[in-house]
């Protein structure tokens, strides 16, 4: 079990519900990724504040608790109004904060995402920081409040994976006691299996089981990588050595030559 | 002769009085607005690309829409352009590019050389590009108002700025009012598409410009009018395009081709799509007796021909199976 905000939840991966084929994709996925939590972007769905009902009463329908974002905010004050209309919309106090600095490359504009940390810390919020790795602008984001950090690995919806992994490390050495997800730039099964190995305590996911052929059968695939990477981290994992290490010892065995 | 009454003159409304005129059928068409055409039908890109959208949709829109191109042809013969869909994105999206084509298929890579022979206008903007030979496209408007001119020679009554219309003079209604009919597994799908004229591009064929965000479509009208579209907003809201949607069109029009900076933006519209949870169409009968077609989301002018027979088998042969396809769809998914 894995507790955010005094919630326990079953699984550490958590699914984003962007571009799904269909809503009924999307159901099946959630169930196939035996998720707890579901991100939801407010910003695009409800147009003028209004409508998109339907959508999330299909997502509200799934049984698993909803995380909204500010996704596509590009300055503090744009972020603090959603989360605050967010609250409002999903009755929770969690938000995924996301102040995007670059618009191409969607990283996040780490001052501003400090400073609406703190304006929504101060009023209750549970805030989830999307960051980057960098650990001078995590601290500063735990003092700002945050109790969970949200480090990208690599840019949104890149796939790439884990792309500095030192910096991964460093991380999960710097602060051993913070819940630590990692958001963005998982590609494949694999790349969730590595950071949940790096002891990462779940990872959240949108575009590399959205846009897959078959989403369902990904979904199921992430939820099997995520459970590997953990349990591995929790069983000690062997550190790699510069020679070969026979599993038998050589030494006692018959000599016949 | 059986008496229809057919509610909507939109596309799936149309298709389906014509249908059924076509097998006999006495058949009036009420629409609650003074023009046919419906709200989305009218907003529509008028593509019909199974194979395209694939990309993002279940099998059952290739199997359900790959005839529609015939249908229209012969329906209206020579409204239907068969020039094929051009799928470009550019250098740093390549891989855009493969990962599409690997989701559609009944596609071909082409190169610098064949992409500028197809559209000559983009040559020297895209290297690479993905053409689907058996796409088609027609003008919305035109072909909504030429079907409209044919089911009234073969006549069909048509009665504007309908109210409610006892059914008691009918042996059979036909509900296709998208977004107006209460349904509780509908929902809408905001749409927003702009029209631009500009005589400096001229494009044979529907080009799709992949981006990993904005994917656009630009379709070629008549008289270097483009249609460029759509977005896909979760909500019901009809109100006004807005500045980011806008934005986010005119940029990626832009980056189609430069010239596009200097059109003139000739309208701009918002349609809500009606679609059910799995963006698949379905003909339903009602408990009241009445038949409904709807739900046909991004995909109107593609899937309406089918789901048009539908209907009009169900209503002749009332053992036509009911949602047969999209029900194959569901059990190979939970396969």
């Amino acid at each position: 079990m894995f507790e955010l905000f005094g919630t326990k939840l079953a699984s550490r991966l958590l699914l984003g519900t962007a571009q799904y084929p269909s809503p009924a994709v999307l159901a099946e996925a959630v169930k196939a990724s035996g998720t707890s939590v579901v991100t939801a972007s407010l910003r695009r769905e409800m147009a003028g504040g209004r409508g998109g009902e339907k959508f999330w009463s299909l997502v509200n329908s799934l049984g698993v608790r909803i995380l909204p974002n500010t996704a596509g905010c590009h300055s503090v004050r744009e972020a603090v109004t959603t989360a605050k209309m967010a609250r409002e919309v999903f009755g929770t106090p969690w938000i995924k904060l996301e102040v995007i600095g670059n618009h191409d490359t969607l990283q996040p504009d780490v001052f501003g995402l400090v400073e609406a940390a703190r304006i929504l810390c101060e009023d209750g919020f549970d805030v989830f920081p999307y960051t980057t790795d960098d650990l001078v602008v995590a601290e500063r984001l735990l003092g700002a409040g945050c109790k969970v950090l949200m480090p990208w690995c690599a840019p949104i919806g890149s796939a790439l994976g884990p792309v500095n992994i030192m910096a991964l490390r460093s991380m999960r050495g710097h602060f051993p006691d913070v819940p630590l997800i990692i958001d963005a730039g998982l590609g494949r099964p694999s790349h969730a299996a590595t950071v949940m190995e790096l002891g990462f305590d779940a990872v959240l996911l949108n575009t590399a089981v959205a846009k897959a052929a078959d989403p369902v059968g990904m979904a199921r695939a992430f939820s099997k990588a995520v459970d590997a990477g953990r349990e591995a981290y929790g069983s000690g994992l062997l550190e790699p050595r510069d020679v070969a290490v026979p599993s038998t010892p050589t030494i006692g065995r018959a000599v016949f030559s | 002769m059986r008496r229809v009454l057919v509610k909507g003159a939109g596309v799936a409304g149309l298709t389906v009085a014509h249908e059924l005129a076509a097998r006999g059928a006495s058949v009036t068409v009420a629409e609650i607005r003074g023009r046919i055409g419906g709200k989305a039908s009218w907003l529509a890109g008028g593509m019909l690309a199974p194979w395209c959208e694939r990309e993002s949709a279940e099998e059952a829109v290739v199997t359900l829409g790959k005839t529609s191109a015939e249908w229209w042809e012969r329906t209206l013969p020579g409204l239907v352009t068969k020039a094929g869909t051009l799928v470009v994105a550019h250098a740093r999206d390549a891989s855009e590019l493969a990962r599409f084509a690997a989701r559609t298929g009944n596609c071909e890579s082409v190169d610098e050389e064949a992409l500028a022979a197809l559209e000559p206008d983009l040559a020297d903007r895209f290297r690479e590009g993905v053409f689907f030979a058996g796409e088609a496209h027609l003008d919305p408007r035109r072909v909504l108002e030429a079907l409209a001119g044919k089911l009234r020679a073969m006549g069909v009554i048509f009665l504007f700025e309908a109210g409610e219309i006892a059914p008691s003079g009918f042996d059979q209604v036909i509900d296709c009012t998208g977004m107006a009919r209460a349904d509780d597994d509908l929902r809408g799908m905001r749409g927003e598409m702009l029209i631009l004229h500009t005589r400096e591009v001229s494009l044979a064929r529907p080009v799709r410009l992949l981006h990993p965000r904005h994917p656009i479509y630009v379709v070629p009208r008549a008289d270097h009018h483009f249609m460029v579209g759509a977005t896909m907003i979760e909500s019901d809201h009809d109100g006004p395009i807005t500045a980011r949607s806008l934005m986010e069109l005119l940029n990626a029009a832009y980056a189609l081709h430069p010239a596009f900076g200097e059109a003139e933006i000739v309208e701009t519209g918002v349609g809500v799509r009606p679609a059910y949870p799995d963006n698949l169409p379905r003909v339903k009968r009602r408990k009241d007796g009445a038949i409904t077609i709807n739900g046909l989301y991004r995909h109107g002018f593609l899937l309406s021909p089918a789901m048009a027979e539908q209907a009009a088998d169900l209503l002749f042969n009332s053992s036509a199976d009911l949602e047969s396809e999209n029900e194959a769809d569901r059990q190979r998914r939970s396969a």
